[in-house]
């Protein structure tokens, strides 16, 4: 794909050096965030492991995992193979080399302040957007020079039809840019306290619109961008169907927007705003499960490839997860379900059907499938080790979620077990008692899956290292079979 | 109603209503159009090409598929129908959280009510000796006390014991009924001010001495002369302490905070507040009788 005999006069070349540095920024920052991860559920599991140090205790340390797997890890992946597949599905070099270095180096000074200040305890207290306002400002300015250098690219693009993939990308660059800047807003009081111009019920709302939209935008469209490109392309296959692609984006873009309030059932939000949430839950389902046919379909004729590819195995089970995270998450939004639901581990479980399952799984795949490209090569150092890891982390996810499934519904139904003189059966504590062994089992499974993330490191390493310096050209589009 | 407030004005209220149906009515014109358009080359493929091999088929939507997203769009407009959800239309089951918690807790109230009738005709100590009343207590009490005073009642740091002979406020049902029901609170003022790092080590050891951990000396007399000018006002000449105050009687071996010397230097330099919430607004009034008697049962076990 690279050395096409039919290039552009001068030689042009791809911008690969930044997409270098963003896949070992995935990897090193995989590790980081899942082994604060492992950490924090060894912490849940024997309390005494925080050793009374405040910046090493869960509260200081959960936002820290949480950023660093989403927004680091996760993010860094996003950038790599957005820069990647841009520049491949527009046949032209980025749009600025300068400002994709500058965002590549402004991203990684945001992850290391967050790794400072979170662990110090400065935060803003809201899900997923806990870094205080100096960070957010960086945040804001990085991402605006993403869209810059990805549309910029688009903009300037050698083929007439935009690539589905990008259209996710675009979609996941523009939403998160508004999200964050909302969200945000807030009163700096020192340099390291802020307080949100939003208050009560209104600061909830504001909240989760960001929350569940950070979840819709950064983690399901963006990664179903990186399916439409890699799925194919690993297995060979054209995508399966145009017109779904079409359908599901528009549902899944507008749709997801109104999905927020669902966080926030039986709380002091109006009635009406709950119900709409609940709603447009329901009716995301056959817009997400649109992304699932289509990269799965994509598999049809090449079927018996999933027999000696894992890396196809890791994009297949991903979208299996994505699929599963997307049934559960609408019959988690329904009132009746979330009242048994909410508050218990059920929903950590469900996270990570989502986190473990969908996108990191996806993310793996995807890399495996880059980075030999990157440096010339057919395959990784080891196909073998990629198998291990599929199934190292294939089991530690199913361990994972069944041990949160059974946790949170135990915990749903002793919570709400009343006796007959209008008593409650249970206690809190001996909720926490009972749910003890199932944190157990958790941090056995998020183990497997860090050890997982680690052997790729090294399988990373040894393909990287020595690998010879080569710049992939850029090939002149390829004429299609109906115009030809 | 506090929901009345909560109403939205006409222009937020049509506002919500038109957006509603406008995405959805929009996905359902997606779906349609969708099924309409035709396959645009003789291979089934959109007929482009991306980055040498990449290519679209375009095949038809999943029939199941179309009807699941039909189905979803169904409920939801029929959800919307019974339930408040599109802006002040109330929905026709006139549902709302408040009505379903209120639902919730009279069920509640019904199951128990037999029970409250037959306690009702109970005074608190025959209820302290009746096995059901003490099964309940004992529930309420996991429930409501032991945060503080722990599962086994023995109390922790800053928390009384409740299985001792030592109570703070007197042990007879009417202390014990006063302080459920309106709480205590109980103050040490600080002394850092009135005294001097010497002076509060004196004291200490005169309290220390009290309580016979601790050898007369000079420094047990100075202690004992600043203890005669201030602290007798509550902790009384001998310094066994005055009920009333719930000032604790230092001479005994019941020590809330600890009584090292450096803990009751701590006590006396920077005071101590003890809270012990009312729970009269928190419960009603057979559940506190109850409570009451689970507690006063306590007391009678641990004068056995």
């Amino acid at each position: 794909m690279q050395n096409s005999s039919t290039t552009t006069h001068p030689t042009e070349y791809y911008n690969d050096k930044v997409v270098k540095q963003f896949t070992i920024a995935t990897i090193l920052w995989g590790i980081v965030g899942m082994l604060v991860g492992v950490i924090i559920a060894a912490q849940l599991w024997l309390p005494g492991l925080n050793f009374d140090v405040p910046w090493f205790s869960y509260g200081r340390l959960r936002p820290l995992h949480t950023n660093a797997v989403i927004f680091a890890f996760g993010g860094s992946a996003l950038f790599a193979t957005a820069y990647y597949v841009v520049q491949r599905t527009s046949h032209v070099r980025l749009f600025s080399d300068k400002l994709a270095a500058f965002t590549f180096w402004g991203w990684q000074l945001i992850i290391v302040s967050a790794a400072i200040t979170l662990p110090l305890g400065m935060t803003q207290g809201k899900e997923y957007a806990e870094l205080e306002w100096p960070i957010d400002i960086l945040i804001a300015i990085v991402w605006v020079c993403f869209a810059v250098v990805f549309f910029g690219t688009l903009a300037k693009r050698r083929i007439k039809h935009i690539y589905v993939a990008n259209w996710f990308y675009g979609a996941m660059i523009i939403t998160i840019a508004i999200l964050h800047i909302v969200n945000n807003l807030s009163m700096p009081v020192t340099f390291g306290k802020s307080y949100s111009v939003y208050t009560g019920a209104v600061d909830a709302l504001v909240q989760w619109w960001y929350g569940h939209n950070a979840v819709g935008f950064f983690l399901t469209a963006g990664f179903l961008g990186m399916m439409y490109y890699f799925v194919p392309k690993q297995a060979g296959r054209p995508v399966y169907s145009y017109r779904l692609s079409i359908v599901h984006f528009w549902a899944l873009i507008s749709i997801y927007m109104w999905a927020g309030p669902h966080h926030l059932h039986y709380t002091a939000l109006p009635n009406w705003l709950q119900s709409l949430g609940m709603v447009f839950s329901l009716i995301l389902l056959a817009p997400s499960w649109g992304g699932m046919i289509n990269g799965m379909m994509t598999l049809s004729g090449a079927w018996h490839k999933l027999r000696t590819d894992p890396i196809l195995k890791f994009m297949i089970v991903a979208l299996s997860f994505y699929g599963m995270a997307t049934f559960e998450g609408p019959l988690l939004s329904i009132k009746t379900v979330n009242a048994l639901s909410h508050y218990t581990d059920w929903g950590i479980g469900h996270v990570h059907a989502g986190a473990l399952g969908w996108v990191a799984m996806m993310t793996m795949g995807c890399l495996y499938c880059m980075i030999p490209r990157l440096v010339g090569k057919k395959e990784m150092y080891s196909v073998k080790w990629i198998d291990w890891h599929f199934w190292g982390s294939t089991i530690g996810v199913v361990i994972y979620i069944a041990s949160m499934w059974i946790a949170g519904v135990m915990q749903g139904l002793m919570w709400r077990a009343v006796n007959n003189d209008g008593t409650l059966t249970y206690t809190f504590l001996e909720s926490i008692i009972a749910t003890k062994p199932y944190y157990a089992m958790r941090l056995l499974g998020g183990l497997m899956f860090f050890a997982g993330m680690c052997l790729m490191a090294f399988n990373v390493y040894k393909t990287l290292h020595h690998a010879p310096k080569v710049q992939a050209i850029i090939p002149q589009p390829k004429l299609t079979a109906a115009h030809a | 109603m506090l929901t009345d407030y909560l109403e939205l004005n006409n222009y937020w209220h049509w506002f919500v209503i038109i957006f509603v149906f406008l995405n959805i009515f929009a996905c359902w014109w997606l779906l349609r159009w969708s099924s309409k358009t035709t396959v645009e080359s003789h291979d089934n493929t959109t007929g482009h090409i991306w980055d040498e091999d990449l290519q679209e088929l375009n095949n038809p939507l999943p029939r199941w598929w179309l009807i699941l997203f039909h189905m979803t769009i169904v409920f939801g407009l029929a959800y919307l129908f019974f339930y408040p959800g599109l802006g002040n239309y109330k929905g026709s089951l006139d549902w709302t959280q408040e009505n379903q918690l209120e639902e919730l807790m009279q069920a509640k109230a019904v199951k128990a009510e037999s029970l409250q009738a037959f306690w009702n005709d109970m005074d608190i100590e025959t209820l302290a000796s009746n096995a059901s009343a003490l099964e309940t207590g004992t529930r309420m009490y996991a429930q409501y006390c032991a945060m503080c005073h722990g599962s086994d009642a023995k109390g922790a740091k800053g928390y009384p014991n409740l299985t001792d002979k030592v109570w703070l406020w007197g042990s007879d049902l009417k202390a014990i009924e006063h302080t459920i029901r309106k709480g205590r609170q109980a103050v040490m003022q600080p002394w850092k001010d009135q005294y001097t790092q010497t002076e509060i080590t004196a004291l200490a050891t005169y309290v220390q001495y009290l309580n016979g951990r601790a050898p007369e000396d000079e420094l047990v007399s100075q202690g004992k002369e600043l203890f005669s000018k201030t602290c007798v006002a509550c902790h009384g000449m001998d310094g066994k302490g005055l009920q009333a105050l719930g000032a604790p009687d230092l001479t005994n071996d019941v020590w809330l905070y600890g009584n090292d010397l450096a803990t009751i230097e701590h006590t006396i330099r920077e005071g101590r507040n003890g809270v012990m919430p009312a729970q009269e607004t928190l419960m009603s009034e057979y559940e506190l009788k109850v409570l009451t008697a689970y507690i006063y049962h306590l007391q009678q076990e641990a004068e056995k």
